[in-house]
């Protein structure tokens, strides 16, 4: 049984669609993922579920009562906020605290809370600290410990680690997964980073324009994206344009080039289809004109990413790219000639539709507050 | 090893003109006190004993504080909740607000008590006649510029949003958001508004009179009248009476509020 449940909500700000019919359900103990771009309207539903604003249409229900319409400071929903939220005037320990004495519980009790928790998110020794004293990802360490202290239903968390350096948000994601995982607590995370949600998340949801594109396990989102946009926002892609012309062999013509696909047997002659490759998948070496399934172009560009080395290549119209091993890269600099051989079985297929293909970027909108 | 910073003589040179443009006139009055009822010379404190042995001074002087404690309380009753809603809920209202907050600058003490003297005519003598009711009702329009700029830029300086939303998230109610969270947080700012209604509840000289109140400006326009050495030391003693009603309202602020005083430097 569901014990989070978001039935067809929907919020406007004017003319703005920011929600438009969002249904989730997420298990008890389950960690969910809001993931997309600024204003499509992620921290949005976010808010809905804490409270601090109504939907317009639908209803949130949490292990089976409709809290919809119940105000935020009786829903039981602790949040950990993207801004520094911790209240300035008191230190760690009185904000970790903060909830329990609006609870009214005893002082013993609210102490041995207190220490567990810090002791819980590794700031037993800095509890007497006031929040200007302390580094921005204690701040949200405690922030955590503060959310958690009211034992919520639902631990909501609004893009926490965002204002933290590259280290410490990758540390903290996985301290947050920790303690979820240890309280099984009912967790909905809001991130624009899918990195972020792919490597803590049970499930991701990506989100675009108001309306959840593609929502599923991490591995599932990668690996079969359902739509051009789920495609392009999780991961990095190749995406090629082309037009099926033999259904039984599974060849396309992308352009003039013509590629097998196993995922285009059996697509009607003619179907306008995108045909995406993973970069990691793409198999470079130098162009001597064997082997099938290749595309001949020249690199472009080398871009540096550690262990792998990433090259833009120019095929005819079509710029493709590939990643691969930093060590055999240097073999194949900017200029050289090459043959991109894509894999038949890994390449996924997606009918190409009238609408144009979304551009990722900034959509700026009451969405994202 | 550390250097020490010297001042630069051009600044030191301003910095003497600007203390002298303050303390010059003081230390002229504190002479002219000192002088002789009978023959005008140096150096005699009757005045002063004159002056602490005086119960009108006391008793108008005690009145004038408690009108500006009044003053106080009753502004930062009003005025608190309601820049809070405007900064939370109508940010669009500030303009409005602020624009208000300037008619006071704007319409010449005379005509404001003119015009509350009418519109409050009709009123109950335990208002319109006394001087915690009516008064106060004026100083409160009066200060009202004071402390709306002071407390909206002590608003500004916080996330009003996220700390009310984090307050209401672990289950505060809103009074409780307000008096534990915001209000502690916006302490300096309250205290700079109050510190500014009681400089000018204490100097408040033509409401009062054209209302007929005896407040510690009319009595001291009063002794100024009758007796000039007199008149320069009750000048100096309320001098330092407010002076130290503010340092106190200053310390007491900052006991408590010490802790909330690096707002700034958390966010």
């Amino acid at each position: 049984m569901p014990y989070l449940e978001l039935q067809g909500l929907e919020r406007d700000f004017g003319t703005v669609k920011a929600l438009d019919g969002i249904d989730i359900s997420l298990g008890e103990g389950e960690f969910l993922s809001l993931l997309g771009p600024s204003g499509c309207g992620k921290t949005t539903a976010l808010r809905l579920v804490a409270g601090f604003d109504r939907p317009d249409a639908g209803t949130i229900v949490v292990d089976g009562k409709d809290v919809t319409r119940v105000a935020p400071n009786k829903r039981d929903m602790g949040m950990v906020f993207q801004a520094y939220s911790l209240f300035p005037n008191m230190t760690a320990r009185q904000n970790v605290e903060f909830g329990l004495r609006v609870r009214g519980q005893d002082k013993p009790d609210r102490r041995k809370r207190v220490d567990d928790l810090l002791e819980l998110v590794g700031l037993a020794h800095a509890g007497d600290r006031y929040p200007h004293q302390l580094s921005g990802g204690m701040q949200q360490r405690v922030a955590l410990a503060r959310a958690l202290a009211i034992e919520p239903r639902v631990l909501l968390l609004d893009e926490p680690l965002s204002a933290l350096d590259a280290k410490v948000r990758v540390q903290l994601r996985e301290e947050i997964r920790r303690i979820q995982l240890e309280l099984g607590i009912t967790t909905l995370y809001v991130t624009h980073d899918q990195e972020e949600a792919l490597s803590v998340s049970d499930h991701v949801a990506v989100m675009y324009r108001g309306r959840i594109e593609q929502m599923g396990a991490p591995a599932e989102m990668y690996s079969a994206p359902a739509t051009p946009f789920v495609a392009e926002f999780i991961g990095t892609m190749n995406r090629l344009e082309g037009t099926v012309v033999d259904p039984g062999a599974g060849t396309v013509d992308t352009g003039g080039r013509t590629i097998t696909v196993e995922a285009a047997r059996g697509k009607p002659r003619g179907a306008r289809v995108l045909v995406l490759v993973r970069p990691e998948t793409v198999q470079v070496a130098a162009a001597n004109g064997a082997g099938g399934n290749t595309l001949t172009g020249e690199v472009l560009t080398h871009t540096f990413l550690g262990p792998v080395t990433r090259l833009r290549i120019l095929s005819g119209e079509a710029s493709l790219i590939a990643d691969m091993p930093t060590a055999r890269a240097a073999a194949l600099p900017p200029g050289s000639k090459v043959d991109a051989s894509l894999p038949s079985d890994e390449a996924r297929l997606l009918d190409l539709t009238e609408e144009a293909l979304p551009e990722i970027g900034e959509e700026p909108g009451p969405a994202d507050r | 090893m550390r250097t020490r910073r010297r001042i630069a003589p051009s600044a030191a040179v301003w910095l003497l003109l600007g203390a002298a443009y303050f303390l010059l006139p003081l230390l002229a009055t504190f002479l002219f006190s000192l002088r002789q009822l009978q023959t005008g010379h140096c150096c005699t404190v009757a005045s002063y004993t004159w002056v602490i042995h005086n119960s009108e001074f006391w008793q108008t002087l005690k009145l004038s504080v408690e009108l500006a404690l009044e003053t106080i309380a009753v502004s930062l009753v009003i005025f608190v909740p309601t820049v809070y809603w405007v900064h939370l809920k109508v940010p669009k209202l500030r303009a409005v607000l602020a624009f208000m907050a300037l008619i006071p600058f704007v319409v010449p003490p005379i005509v404001l008590v003119v015009g509350l003297l009418n519109f409050y005519k009709g009123s109950p003598t335990w208002f319109y006649g006394q001087p915690w009711g009516f008064l106060v009702a004026a100083y409160v329009i009066l200060a009202f510029p004071y402390m709306f700029f002071s407390l909206d830029s002590g608003f500004r300086a916080i996330d009003v949003h996220t700390l009310t939303e984090a307050s209401q998230s672990l289950g505060a109610s809103w009074p409780r958001t307000l008096l534990t969270v915001i209000l502690p947080n916006i302490r300096a700012a309250a205290l700079a508004g109050s510190f500014l209604t009681l400089a000018i509840v204490l100097g408040e000289f033509t409401i009062a009179n054209l209302s007929l109140f005896h407040t510690f400006p009319i009595y001291l326009q009063y002794v100024n009248e009758t007796q000039a050495y007199a008149a320069g030391a009750t000048t100096l003693v309320s001098f330092g009476i407010t002076w130290a009603a503010m340092l106190s309202l200053l310390f007491i602020g900052r006991k408590r509020g010490q802790r909330a005083a690096f707002i700034g430097g958390a966010r």
